[in-house]
């Protein structure tokens, strides 16, 4: 098939779906947080409160667009856009999955691959601290410039560990390439124990994918690391002076750099697509399991309905998942569900480990943020690249 | 394809060039100045020094521009005053200038009298892995040298900084 049309319908599954999750996204971020506090979040809008981010986005373009007077207006009209553009960006190098053939045509999942992946992914984010930068400086407003000073200072900061922590699997799987970093992590040490980098020899990453965590927290500015727009100190921070759609894009530029960030975890340390055991032990059964479990535990609340509603509800959303149960099962779009599964099981875990982190606590406060970094955070990255570097110079 | 690309960036690189310095606001000039660094890795990219080009964005587009406009709004420069022209730098400027991109490209000519265009696509030893073999063989020494410059220059400014304070 052309090579041009391809990329366009490629472009166009990716752009739609990775838009739908990021709406998502926060309806899930919403529901997690309401639960862990003993609420039950959005439910007015469509079944489950499932309409809510349609809403939300309506709200949001038909908001008035407020310019206020005293601001840059050029850097003040640019901030959100280079903040949502370089967000946007790096969701183009992820690979999803493996090598597949769809109706004789041989494709990559995912959209490119180029040799120079993790220090695009890295270049792309370190741009993107101008948009927030720009955003508080452009406002002319005290509480936004402090965010904006904040946000540029603890970026740089946070960059280094979190380049230091990236270097260390790269030395072990000796690629820099996302797709063959995934590959580099397939097969499996005594038939179960997955060679993924967390677990790979000679010295397992566990203590990099940690820092990384880490990092990627201050990098998205997300809970115990949102000093920027610290709502006590700040009012809002950076984008306090900004409403609307602008608003919108510094909120969507969040949740893809979230996205980002745990696209790039799954991948460098998490073996990205390839299952946690073997298939030959069954891990193709696990997505079936899950799905066709959730469908029938809609079934069974259906039948004790704790509200009126869930009695007409809950039986669709069962039919829905013992369907995406069955579909696991169907040899012609097993082998693209099965990777694609695996990929989206491990980022959406670390997603909800940012939204449990957000729920669970409390904010830094600045001078204990700076000194993590660079009193604990540099140093132990270092050593850790240290002993990586040595162990892999000794046994090769 | 190439050509036309490179057309493009060299403009943008050069319409930035000259607004960082046409422009009265510091932290005008300084995104004018990502906005050169940001073209010249595309232009690294286009000639297949794939490495470079990332280093490019990575180390000066991203920490260093970034640091520079960090210091610009902590300080909070303000519109830099413009003096009256003087008459003699009206008339003067342009052909001084000519005169000097003459003189440029004749220094350039005698130095470099054999050197063929540039082909794109024909430079091959632009991985990271080519870059690190380099450096770690026949440039270890001017590698191992600049970055004990560097950890000069760190000591410096922190002495500098040190007799501020006390």
């Amino acid at each position: 098939m052309n090579y041009y049309l391809l990329s366009l319908i490629k472009t166009a599954i990716v752009v739609g779906i990775f838009m739908h999750v990021l709406a998502y996204l926060q309806w899930i971020e919403r529901k997690v947080i309401a639960h862990v506090q003993l609420r039950v979040g959005p439910r007015r809008v469509g079944p489950h409160g499932l309409l809510q981010p349609l809403a939300d986005v309506i709200k949001l373009i038909t908001k008035e667009d407020i310019l206020p007077s005293h601001v840059n207006k050029v850097f003040y009209f640019m901030a959100p856009f280079i903040a949502v553009t370089f967000a946007l960006i790096s969701i183009s190098i992820i690979p999803f999955g493996p090598e597949i053939t769809v109706g004789g045509v041989r494709t990559n999942m995912g959209l490119t691959d180029l040799n120079i992946g993790v220090l695009f992914i890295l270049g792309i984010s370190g741009l993107g601290v101008y948009g927030v930068a720009l955003a508080g400086w452009a406002s002319n407003n005290k509480y936004a410039l402090m965010g904006g000073l904040r946000s540029s200072a603890q970026m740089i900061s946070y960059e280094l560990p979190m380049a230091l922590a990236l270097a260390s699997p790269l030395l072990i799987l000796n690629t820099l390439s996302l797709r063959e970093i995934a590959n580099g992590q397939a097969g499996y040490y005594l038939g179960f124990i997955p060679r993924w980098a967390i677990f790979q020899m000679p010295f397992p990453q566990i203590f990099s994918f940690i820092l990384f965590l880490i990092a990627g927290f201050a990098e998205t500015n997300r809970v115990p690391f949102d000093l920027p727009e610290a709502e006590n100190e700040l009012v809002a921070g950076f984008h306090v002076e900004y409403a609307s759609m602008k608003f919108a894009s510094f909120f969507m530029a969040e949740y893809a750099n979230m996205v980002t960030v745990s696209c790039i975890a799954t991948l460098l340390f998490l073996g990205g697509w390839h299952p946690i055991f073997p298939e030959k032990y069954g891990s193709g059964l696990i997505p079936v399991v899950i799905f066709a479990a959730s469908g029938l535990l809609c079934f069974f609340h259906a039948a004790n309905p704790a509200r009126p509603f869930d009695r007409i509800t809950l039986p669709m959303f069962g039919v829905l998942f013992l369907g995406a149960a069955g579909l696991f099962l169907l040899p012609p779009v097993q082998f693209i569900l099965l990777p694609l599964f695996w990929f989206c099981a491990k980022v959406l875990i670390i997603l909800f480990v940012f939204i449990w982190v957000r729920a669970t606590l409390p904010r830094f406060r600045y001078d204990q943020l700076m000194r993590f970094a660079w009193t604990f955070m540099f140093p132990v990255a270092l050593v850790n690249l240290f002993i990586t570097a040595l162990l892999v110079a000794v046994y090769p | 394809m190439d050509a036309l690309l490179f057309m493009i960036f060299a403009a943008i690189a050069v319409i930035c060039g000259i607004n960082l310095v046409v422009q009265t606001h510091p932290i005008s000039s300084a995104l004018s100045l990502v906005g050169v660094m940001g073209a010249l890795a595309a232009l690294y990219l286009l000639l297949g020094g794939e490495f470079i080009a990332a280093a490019q964005l990575v180390v000066y587009a991203g920490a260093i521009m970034v640091l520079f406009v960090f210091v610009i709004m902590l300080l909070n420069a303000g519109t830099e005053k413009k003096l009256a022209i003087r008459p003699w730098g009206k008339y003067l400027g342009a052909p001084l200038l000519l005169l000097f991109f003459g003189m440029m490209a004749y220094v350039v000519q005698r130095i470099l009298p054999e050197s063929s265009p540039v082909v794109f696509g024909a430079f091959q030893g632009g991985t990271a892995a080519e870059i690190g073999r380099s450096l770690f063989t026949v440039y270890l020494l001017p590698f191992e040298v600049t970055s004990v410059l560097i950890l000069i220059a760190i000591l410096g400014a922190i002495v500098l900084a040190r007799k501020e304070v006390d």
